[in-house]
């Protein structure tokens, strides 16, 4: 199976989340946002706001300071 | 369903660190734990930590770690690996730290050649006694203790310490690099593998000078920090390599 054919699932662990906004500024894919809500630390955390759109490039978990974000595919 | 960023056995899982939001040391962490396991050298690995932010390092890793006094990084590192010359020895450390109160260890255990790695963070201030200047603070930056801006004619001009030792006969590589963007953070993990690489073929000293945001004390959003770095830190802190004698050194002890 190509990449392609791929379908990747982007998960953010919400009370790791420091709401910095790295990967939201950096997927290309826009597959990210903020959430509405406050996560355990009293940040607004990102959350997935277009999942269907992420293409597994990983460059939210690249620039994510605190490893709050798993990218799966199958 | 895979995982498709495992996370690094060298690093805690589920600790969350004291850095602010969109801090790079976080970053250069991940990197650090992720390539010891890439290279296997988690086991023997032995990381100096600092005064400044990354102080609590230790709290994050997980392989031995010490502790310093603020700017004797490589002094330790040297001990270290002199001591026990298995170990892999890395000093990780701060732009006060290694450029400031640290100048004279760091000078002198890059002209000794010590076979350590350095990486160095550079964030243009003292983030964790509150955004002080630093010697490497930019002309113009306003920070706690030059709110008007640095100015030249009173703190003098940024200091490229990195630049410095690159041209010292012991020092087999040296690069700047920047965690700035995704491209960025490639070219650091790279820079800090072939620093790694140095010490594993017993070459030398190596240090990689990492342009790192620090939102909190600059007084701007994460995302904004990383812009600042791509347009205004790199036209003082030009990223890339300063030297590499790998090559010649391989020679040499052949
Ligand atoms: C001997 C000594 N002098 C001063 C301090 C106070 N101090 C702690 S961290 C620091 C500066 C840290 O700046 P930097 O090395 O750039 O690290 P950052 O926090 O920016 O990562 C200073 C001056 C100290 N801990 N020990
Ligand atoms: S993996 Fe790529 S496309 Fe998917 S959310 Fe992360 S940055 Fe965006
Ligand atoms: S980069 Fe990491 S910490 Fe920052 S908002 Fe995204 S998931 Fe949260
Ligand atoms: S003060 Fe700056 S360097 Fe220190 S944790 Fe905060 S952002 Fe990072
Ligand atoms: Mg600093």
């Amino acid at each position: 199976m190509s990449k392609k054919d791929k379908i990747f699932t982007v998960k953010v662990r919400r009370d790791f989340c420091k709401g910095c906004g790295l990967c939201i500024a950096f997927c290309k894919k826009e597959v990210l946002g903020v959430s509405a809500k406050l996560n355990r630390m009293g940040y607004h955390p990102a959350e997935p706001v277009k999942p269907e759109a992420c293409i597994g490039c990983l460059m939210c978990t690249q620039v994510c300071p605190d490893l709050a974000i798993e990218v799966y595919s199958e | 369903m895979e995982l498709l960023n495992k996370w690094p056995i060298y690093y805690k899982k589920d600790v969350i660190s004291h850095y602010c939001p969109g801090c790079g040391h976080g970053i250069v962490h991940r990197i650090v734990a992720e390539l010891l396991e890439e290279m296997d050298l988690g086991k023997q690995a032995y990381l100096v930590c600092p005064a400044g932010c990354a102080v609590l390092a230790y709290n994050y890793f997980d392989f031995d770690v010490i502790e310093s006094a603020h700017g004797r990084g490589t002094a330790i590192a040297t001990g270290a690996k002199r001591a026990n010359p298995k170990l892999f020895v890395i000093s990780y450390q701060g732009d006060g730290d290694l450029s400031a109160i640290g100048t004279a260890e760091t000078i002198h255990s890059a002209n000794r050649g010590e076979n350590i790695c350095v990486v160095f963070i550079n964030n243009a201030v003292y983030g964790m006694t509150g955004g002080q200047m630093a010697p490497t603070s930019l002309i113009g930056q306003s920070t706690m203790t030059s709110p008007a801006g640095r100015s030249p004619d009173v703190d003098g001009y940024p200091l490229h310490i990195t630049d410095i030792v690159a041209t010292f006969p012991g020092v087999t590589y040296a690069e700047r690099v920047s965690v700035s963007s995704p491209a960025g953070i490639k070219k650091t993990k790279n820079a800090i593998r072939n620093a790694f690489q140095t010490q594993v073929e017993g070459l030398g000293y190596s240090i990689v000078e990492v342009l790192s945001p620090c939102p909190t004390n600059w007084k701007m959003t994460p995302a904004k920090s990383c812009k600042w770095i791509d347009e205004e830190m790199v036209k003082e802190y030009k990223p890339g390599l300063l030297t590499d004698k790998r090559e010649e050194k391989r020679k040499e002890r052949a």
